[in-house]
């Protein structure tokens, strides 16, 4: 049972109610002056973008087997059962590589503080986590967040698409993107032109680190084997070549 | 006349590069103090968008590479048996250990929470390359200091510590050759997960092989490279034979690595010009003069018949291979961020202040442990550096003598 989010940006009005209430979430100020950055950071969790008359909504897409927490050497990014990939401050070192390897850009750094941490949405794991909705999904006025079942939101995207094929560009973004994620979106165009890059590998993105790490063990017992099998084989040789001389 | 101008010379230099260390020294200070006091915002020009600029790059990538000679000559030596490198596996161990405790250093700078940098060794992760990293460099560590160590108990006259270290040197040089073997492939591994962010001309599912193998050539370039400046800097003579075969070495170890670079380029159907005339493709374009035009020279007995042109192509080397790996952490990192990075002066300053104190450690190292001449070992054939007209004629009879006496 993993929560996840639909976003349909053919309904989004750009009320930017969704940024007040995560900003209250997570007890950040919010303004005018914030409202009008159109980009995440570590002081505003979710933006929302304007391309001309359409709207985009920028959060993290929460994925299914993120590259984040596979890359974290702590363990302090967790993908949840629930859905939501969660952050302990407590054990992150602060080495930014859930930073480098997000596909999306997503992990946000306090890079004024000296005593920093990542930011990033966790789907208000605190509610989804006990079957509850996110308060983006709660504040927005248009239902063009909401939450659910994964399977859910995927049925209900499809059947939107299928309904009105005129008003939808025919595809689900986050359906396959880095193997899949727990945000959906759903645009009236292609989604490079509402914000979202298109260029993310369609695949598991941790398998990629897997097919190197996995020989590990392998170099360790095969290199022991094989170094000491030379030393053995070397020192031999010198021993003879120095009886030979003697 | 001549020889009082000779005479002044050298303290006059020794007075400009004092004051040129203390100079980096001071802005390293006031960096530090402002990366620790305001944080990595106030002294990086990194960003959201750009989150690891040359504290990567070039401290930990290339230095992590730079001091893989240790693990090299210590194999080479103990495991392979090739006894006449004997003379310069204590300069090669002690720079790989500065080497390794500078980029420890450089860490924690680059960690937001350097305080929590032992967490990888309590917290688990072992789906992550960086976790696997940190252990290797750790485990890593402890053997260099062990191989290190016979040199300390032979300044201070601790006899059974270094019958003991003795007894187990085999064993610990075999566990850092593959500990050096995870880690320096590893770091090329860190980079798998960034397909379609890393830029095709160094994104490779062969990565960790090419970083491994261009470690092993880099680190043989690194003891020429040393041998060459101890020699001048101590007065010593520099261990010709030695180097030589070290720049032999090097040039096959190059040749293989680059051979792959090539093949890897093939397969994966990527010429470097067809990405236009843009900043990637005319720095991958310095990258691969600096590292095959000293390889193929190398292969040239013209080349490797002076001391002066090995070094030098032993340097351009070491430059290609630092322009390798920041080519992967920064220039190829960029176009998919969608920013540009240049680096703060801090970032230099902090980088700067490492390398001068390096330097004077392993200055003081030498001064008062005996780095060079293990006592018992036979002393390495050599020329004196001062004479560089003597020091050719004297290496081209020798490499004459090797052509036909051998």
């Amino acid at each position: 049972m993993a929560r996840a989010v639909l976003y349909d940006s053919t309904l989004c009005v750009g009320c930017r109610q969704c940024e007040e209430a995560c900003s209250a979430r997570w007890k950040l100020p919010y303004n005018q002056q914030i409202a009008a950055e159109e980009q995440t950071s570590s002081h505003k969790l979710t933006a929302i973008r304007t391309h001309g008359e359409r709207y985009s909504r920028k959060l993290c897409m929460n994925c299914l087997e993120p590259a984040c927490a596979s890359v974290c050497p702590v363990g302090a990014l967790e993908k949840t059962t629930a859905g939501a990939v969660v952050y302990d401050e407590g054990k992150c070192v602060g080495c930014r590589y859930c930073m480098v390897a997000c596909p999306f850009q997503v992990p946000a750094y306090e890079w004024e503080r000296a005593i920093p941490k990542i930011r990033k949405c966790d789907l208000c794991s605190d509610r989804t986590s006990k079957g509850g909705i996110t308060r983006c999904s709660e504040a927005c006025p248009t239902n063009a967040t909401i939450t659910g079942e994964r399977g859910d939101l995927i049925r209900e995207a499809q059947q939107r698409i299928r309904s009105k094929p005129s008003e939808y560009y025919g595809r689900v973004y986050g359906l396959e993107e880095a193997g899949g994620t727990s945000v959906l979106i759903l645009g009236a165009v292609p989604f490079d032109q509402l914000g979202y890059n298109t260029n993310v590998p369609k695949k598991v993105l941790p398998e990629l680190t897997w097919a190197a790490l996995q020989h590990v063990p392998d170099i360790v017992s095969l290199g022991g084997v094989l170094l000491g099998g030379v030393y053995w084989i070397t020192r031999r040789r010198e021993e003879v070549r120095r009886e030979e001389r003697a | 006349m001549q020889r009082q101008s000779n005479s002044l010379a050298p303290s006059w230099r020794r007075l400009i590069w004092r004051g040129v260390f203390w100079l980096i020294m001071a802005a390293g200070i006031w960096s530090t103090w402002v990366r620790f006091s305001q944080g990595l915002g106030a002294s990086t020009n990194l960003s959201d968008r750009f989150p690891w600029g040359i504290w990567v790059g070039f401290n930990v990538l290339s230095g992590v590479g730079l001091a893989a000679g240790g693990f090299t000559i210590a194999g080479a030596v103990h495991i392979f048996h090739l006894e006449r490198y004997r003379a310069i596996v204590r300069p090669a161990t002690l720079t790989a250990f500065l080497g390794y405790l500078a980029v420890v250093s450089a860490l924690v700078f680059e960690l937001g929470k350097p305080w929590n940098i032992w967490h990888p060794l309590i917290m688990w992760n072992p789906h992550s390359v960086m976790f696997e990293v940190c252990w290797c460099v750790t485990l890593y560590l402890t053997v260099l200091f062990l191989e290190f160590l016979p040199i300390a108990s032979d300044r201070m006259g601790w006899t059974r510590l270094r019958g003991w270290l003795r007894k187990i040197m085999v064993p610990v040089v075999i566990l850092g050759v593959i500990l050096s073997t995870l880690h320096q492939s590893s770091l090329g591994s860190m980079y798998l997960i960034m397909e379609g962010k890393l830029h095709p001309l160094w994104y490779s599912p062969l990565l960790p092989v090419l970083f491994y193998l261009s470690s092993i050539a880099v680190g043989l370039a690194m003891t020429i490279f040393e041998s060459w400046h101890s020699a001048k800097a101590f007065g010593r003579n520099l261990p010709w034979p030695l180097v030589e075969g070290l720049s032999r070495a090097l040039a096959v170890a190059g040749a293989v690595y680059l051979a792959l670079r090539i093949v890897d380029l093939k397969t994966r159907h990527i010429a470097p010009w067809q990405f236009g005339w843009t900043t990637e493709t005319l720095l991958f374009t310095v990258e691969a003069v600096l590292l095959s035009v000293p390889v193929l020279l190398l292969f040239a007995d013209w080349t490797r018949r002076s001391p002066q042109r090995v070094y030098v192509c032993a340097s351009a080397f070491l430059l290609g291979f630092v322009a390798n790996r920041m080519n992967v952490a920064v220039t190829g990192m960029e176009r998919s961020s969608g920013v540009t990075y240049t680096p703060h002066w801090m970032e230099w300053s902090s980088t700067l202040m490492l390398i001068a104190g390096g330097f004077a450690v392993f200055r003081l190292a030498v001064r008062y442990l005996p780095v060079y001449g293990e006592p018992g070992a036979p002393a390495a054939e050599g020329v004196q550096p001062s004479e560089a007209a003597d020091w050719r004629r004297r290496a081209d009879s020798r490499v004459a003598g090797l052509a036909h006496g051998d």
